[in-house]
């Protein structure tokens, strides 16, 4: 037996399995179909940005020199639009989601292969259809597509971008249905539901809301291109439409779906603060709980984007107060992060510091959301860069840190390489101080004034804004030093080992990269999750650089 | 062998039939979302139009409403005797109610299409054709209309990938060795059919008698 052993080779990984271009396109492998939407959000991560450096360059002067107001107008529209539909909501649950689910309930793949592969063929095809007629065509809407302009008055391609956006919606519910049944049906034996990873529950929480919210949006996009498109008025006022309508529709969609981008990366940072502070998350499930909790309210709150638009005092009142109550989910994350800190032994690994930095960051933009959920602040900041202040420290300063916090965390286990520890803590801080010196200052700018999507602004706001597109500079650099030490690694020999960090969970329990079937046998589950103990903790001493 | 061959991901048939159940009712789940948040448009308008509504309703054909609901309704029976004939693998009878809900869902839609024709000799479709003489506030008239076209036109949609879908499992059925082993999928295009058919029990009241 021993020799018979000696002789078998080790089961190639998913990765070195197939080579051809073939079995990439046409894989059902969902760790494969993870790389697939690696690369695409990646590229579009990077149009997003590209139209975010141009506008930052246009407002490092007061007047309106390096583009004109009509291209400003199109700039925001591509890197709002670009970002929310095929950055933001995609990120964590496509490439993380779909990489670790399976893995971290101890199945072989998603319940659905080839309903996952098909989201990735209707993600870029709606992306081809939404990012090249915003190119083509101009948009200038702004990526909320408010009525009555984007259905009477914008001379643009609104209806493609439309269309497009609408067919990634199906990508979207795709996936999250995907989830959702995987997670009911196909956990290891002795996988209870609180012995899953938290990470799987906020994409538990995720999907719920995908499923939900996202039809409403199709509707609603649907109603927009009928308008355009016949020339009739749905939401048009003087046909007897109401513009408010397509507000209460849009934001229905639109504000769960910043839980969509949230929830996954509160689940990643779970798991980094856990992981790195050598302790059991405090409160599991109190966390898991909040996650749910998180996703229900959210689709209760989204009449705080309408405070001035002109719907009755008595429900912009109780949409506040709803508004507040989901300070107190996050509260409790926050908090039982932090007593899991407390309580642990940290050890300041790349991943570790990103999770770190989002907290700070989360709590910042948390707080901030405080202040617009009250009617009288949210009266005097509303359409100002206070608002974009306090969701850029949301959704980059926490959704896109806990993304790159998990991505470092698993990369050993999704490339099978490990990077330079040196490299990732210089441009994790990096994108720290860069982030802050962005979006701090538009706190500022937005409490004295400044109004948003405007590509001019009086001359006595220039010193703030001239820090502001320094700092984006500081945070372009950041981001692409993981881009460029991620790929380098890629053409080193896989050596990671399993479980490089002497994490718990199942993903860790199999090779890196992982083989194409997952498990050889499926696991049995008998201890609750996050068992980390002292002598784990000196393992990862010993393997500390 | 009673079951259909076991997908690699799953461990036995009960849990791809439960995956399977589940996904289906899931995918319903945002379908209600959907033709909930166009209802929700309707009630808005026609509160804001209460008049206008009932009246552009009146010119509605209700006689083709109220053939094409019983029409549905019938097909929903049918398609549950092919379900339950389906539960004990009787492949002639399946093919037979599969059969009568494909006639019974053309039927609809071959209505559906009538009505449709009709309307537009009577100047009901929205846009420059929109004539509605009869009516004292024009605008709110032709947003009935517009909501009754989408709605009814995405009702249609689903009609018709039912019916496919429905053609399509027949093919199957004629051809399988076994009928038995696509009980669990006769099941979930069982479901979809009725959901769809709830939905028009939701349009008709809401559209034709609101007069």
């Amino acid at each position: 037996m021993t020799t018979l052993d000696a002789i078998i080779l080790p089961a190639p990984s998913y990765l070195t399995a197939h080579w051809s271009l073939r079995s990439w396109l046409l894989t059902l492998d969902h760790k494969r179909i993870a790389m697939l939407y690696l690369t695409s959000i990646t590229a579009f991560f990077f149009v997003g940005g590209a139209a975010a450096v141009l506008m930052r360059l246009e407002l490092a002067t007061p007047a309106s020199d390096f583009v004109v107001s009509g291209a400003y107008n199109r700039l925001f529209t591509i890197h709002g639009a670009v970002m929310v539909w095929f950055f933001l909501i995609p990120s964590i649950p496509t490439v993380l989601g779909n990489f670790l689910i399976p893995l971290m309930i101890g199945a072989r793949d998603l319940a659905f292969p080839r309903l996952n592969l098909m989201s990735w063929y209707v993600f870029m095809a709606g992306g081809a259809l939404a990012t090249g007629s915003i190119i083509v065509g101009g948009v200038d809407t702004g990526w909320t597509f408010y009525t009555p302009y984007s259905t009477t008055y914008a001379n643009s391609a609104v209806f493609p971008m439309v269309a497009g956006i609408f067919v990634a919606g199906f990508a979207s519910i795709m996936t999250g249905l995907n989830f959702i049944v995987t997670i009911h049906t196909m956990r290891a034996p002795g996988l209870t539901w609180f012995r899953l990873p938290l990470f799987v529950w906020a994409m538990y929480a995720t999907s719920l809301v995908l499923v939900l919210a996202t039809p409403v949006l199709a509707i609603t996009l649907v109603l927009i291109a009928v308008e355009r498109f016949w020339g009739v008025g749905v939401f048009d006022p003087a046909l007897g439409g109401d513009p408010l309508l397509f507000q209460h529709l849009f934001w229905f969609y639109s504000h769960p779906a910043v839980y969509i981008m949230i929830l996954p990366a509160m689940g990643v940072v779970s798991e980094l603060v856990a992981c790195f502070s050598r302790n059991p998350i405090f409160g599991y499930r109190f966390v898991a709980y909040a996650s749910m909790a998180i996703a229900i309210l959210g689709f209760l709150v989204w009449g705080h984007h309408m405070f001035v638009a002109g719907q009755s005092v008595h429900a912009s009142m109780v949409f506040s107060f709803l508004s507040f109550l989901v300070a107190i989910p996050s509260g409790v994350k926050v908090f039982n992060w932090i007593v899991t800190l407390r309580n642990g032994t940290i050890h300041y690994k790349t991943s570790m510091v990103y999770a770190l930095g989002f907290i700070g960051l989360f709590t910042l933009g948390g707080l901030t959301g405080l202040f617009l959920a009250t009617l009288p602040v949210d009266v005097h900041v509303h359409d100002t860069y206070f608002v974009i202040a306090h969701f850029h420290y949301i959704m980059v300063g926490g959704a896109v840190m806990a993304y790159l916090g998990g991505m470092h965390f698993w990369w050993p286990k999704i490339a099978g390489r490990m990077y330079n520890e040196g490299w990732g803590i210089f441009s994790a801080i990096l994108m720290f101080f860069g982030f802050n010196l962005t979006f701090f200052p538009q706190f500022i700018l937005g409490y004295l004034g400044m109004i948003r999507r405007a590509a001019e602004y009086p001359p006595e706001f220039q010193l703030l804004n001239v820090l502001s597109s320094a700092g984006a500079s500081i945070l372009g650099v950041a981001y692409l030093i993981p881009l460029v030490y991620l790929t380098r690694s890629l053409v080193r020999p896989a050596t990671a080992e399993a479980n490089p960090w002497n994490a718990t969970g199942l993903e860790w329990t199999v090779s890196s990269p992982p083989p194409e079937h997952n498990f050889d046998s499926t696991p049995v589950v008998t201890t609750p999750p996050y068992s980390y103990d002292a002598e784990k903790t000196a393992e990862l001493e010993a393997v500390s650089p | 062998m009673t079951h259909l061959a076991i997908a690699p991901q799953f461990d036995d048939a009960a849990q791809q039939h439960e995956s399977a159940a589940l996904g289906m009712w899931a995918f319903l789940a945002t379908e209600v979302l959907f033709f909930g948040g166009l209802l929700t448009v309707y009630t808005v308008y026609r509160m804001a139009h209460p008049a206008a509504f009932a009246e552009a309703s009146s010119h509605l054909y209700t006689w083709i409403g109220a053939v094409n609901t019983v029409v549905l309704l019938l097909s929903s029976w049918t398609m549950a005797l092919a379900v339950h004939a389906g539960a004990h693998g009787e492949r002639a009878r399946i093919i037979r109610m599969l059969a009568a809900t494909m006639a019974l869902g053309l039927a609809f839609l071959l209505l559906k299409a009538v009505e449709y024709y009709l309307d537009f000799h009577d100047h009901l479709v929205p846009g420059r054709a929109f004539r509605p003489d009869w009516s004292t506030n024009a605008p709110a008239a032709q947003m009935f209309f517009i909501l009754y076209f989408i709605l009814t036109g995405m009702h249609a949609a689903h009609m018709l990938v039912g019916v496919l879908v429905v053609a399509c499992f027949v093919a199957v059925i004629r051809t399988t060795p076994s009928p038995a082993r696509h009980a669990n999928a006769l099941e979930l295009v069982g479901l979809y059919w009725h959901f769809v058919d709830i939905v028009w029990i939701f349009l008709f009241p809401l559209l034709y008698l609101v007069a």
